[in-house]
């Protein structure tokens, strides 16, 4: 049987952590903007409040802000002067996300270790050393 | 079909599937042991992968490179833990710069693989989490925090309507 043919990983992107997970990573990798998840959780609050919080610029916070918005994980709005963020409520989901596309990926890699195995018959195969010639003539 | 089932956990951020080979355990483990093998199923055809360093002992380190459709190059890693043949490995999976400097800013996940003699094939467990819980456990709870509430203030608009 030709290999991908009936795979079901066809469907899925695997391998690679799609993008939005590797926003959401990014996002969770820094303990200030983890800082401003926890503080803009606990209720709605303006960047130029937060930028009081750290010791670094408005510009510095405020592009942390501009991170986790990406990630889906804040939404920033502007109300007068003031530009007001906030948790966004699928923060659960995007969790999920990550453990779905996880999912994918093993599923797509163990549907080609059995498309593997089954090419690769040990009486198809003269020596153990053979395998990459085996394969490209496939 | 192989696969026979995948469970998710999302509480502790765990998968688990369950797949059947008809296939020995010895040569089940060969696609981990051989890195040619590996290189046969680790990516999906869009991203092929090729094994560079394959140390398959504890402490030992396996690491590759993946090639998109447009030529980009993703490096990853493996930091392998417990080797068993054939019967088990852990290890975990990340990825790495050009330079094979870990990145800390993408997801690291824990592998353990169980492969067990089954009616002449195997059955192969395979359960991965994110290294890295913490974060987003804390994500899942300030979230289900916010769920709650949600549901608190819609509860007050049904009171106040009623």
């Amino acid at each position: 049987m030709p290999r991908r043919v009936l795979s079901y990983n066809q469907m899925v992107v695997d391998a690679l952590p799609d993008e939005a997970v590797s926003r959401l990573f990014h996002a969770l990798a820094d303990s200030t903007r983890r800082d401003i998840l926890r503080r803009a959780a606990a209720g709605e609050l303006s960047v130029s409040r937060l930028a009081e919080a750290y010791p670094m610029s408005f510009a510095a916070v405020q592009k942390h802000v501009a991170v986790l918005a990406d990630a889906g994980l804040v939404s920033k709005e502007r109300r007068g002067r003031e530009q007001l963020v906030s948790t966004t409520p699928d923060a659960v989901e995007q969790a999920h996300r990550a453990l779905d596309a996880l999912a994918e990926t093993w599923a797509g890699r163990l549907n080609r270790m059995s498309d593997l195995l089954r090419q690769d018959k040990p009486g198809n195969l003269p020596g153990a050393g053979k395998n990459r010639h085996e394969r490209e003539t496939h | 079909m192989s696969v026979k089932r995948i469970d998710k956990d999302y509480d502790t951020l765990t998968i688990r599937a369950l797949a059947e080979f008809e296939a020995a355990p010895e040569r089940v483990w060969e696609l981990w042991a051989d890195p040619r093998k590996l290189e046969g199923w680790w990516g999906p055809p869009t991203y092929p992968a090729t094994v560079r360093e394959h140390s398959l002992v504890p402490g030992g380190s396996v690491t590759y490179f993946m090639t998109g459709p447009d030529g980009q190059i993703y490096h990853g890693w493996w930091a392998v833990q417990q080797v068993d043949a054939p019967r088990q490995l852990s290890f975990r999976d990340g990825f790495a710069d050009q330079d094979g400097t870990r990145r800390d800013d993408m997801p690291v996940t824990e592998v353990t693989v169980t492969l067990t003699a089954r009616d002449g094939g195997t059955a192969a467990e395979i359960v991965t989490s994110f290294a890295d819980r913490t974060q987003m456990e804390e994500l899942i709870s300030m979230g289900a925090v916010e769920g709650a509430a949600e549901a608190m203030s819609q509860m007050d608009a049904i009171l106040a309507s009623a």
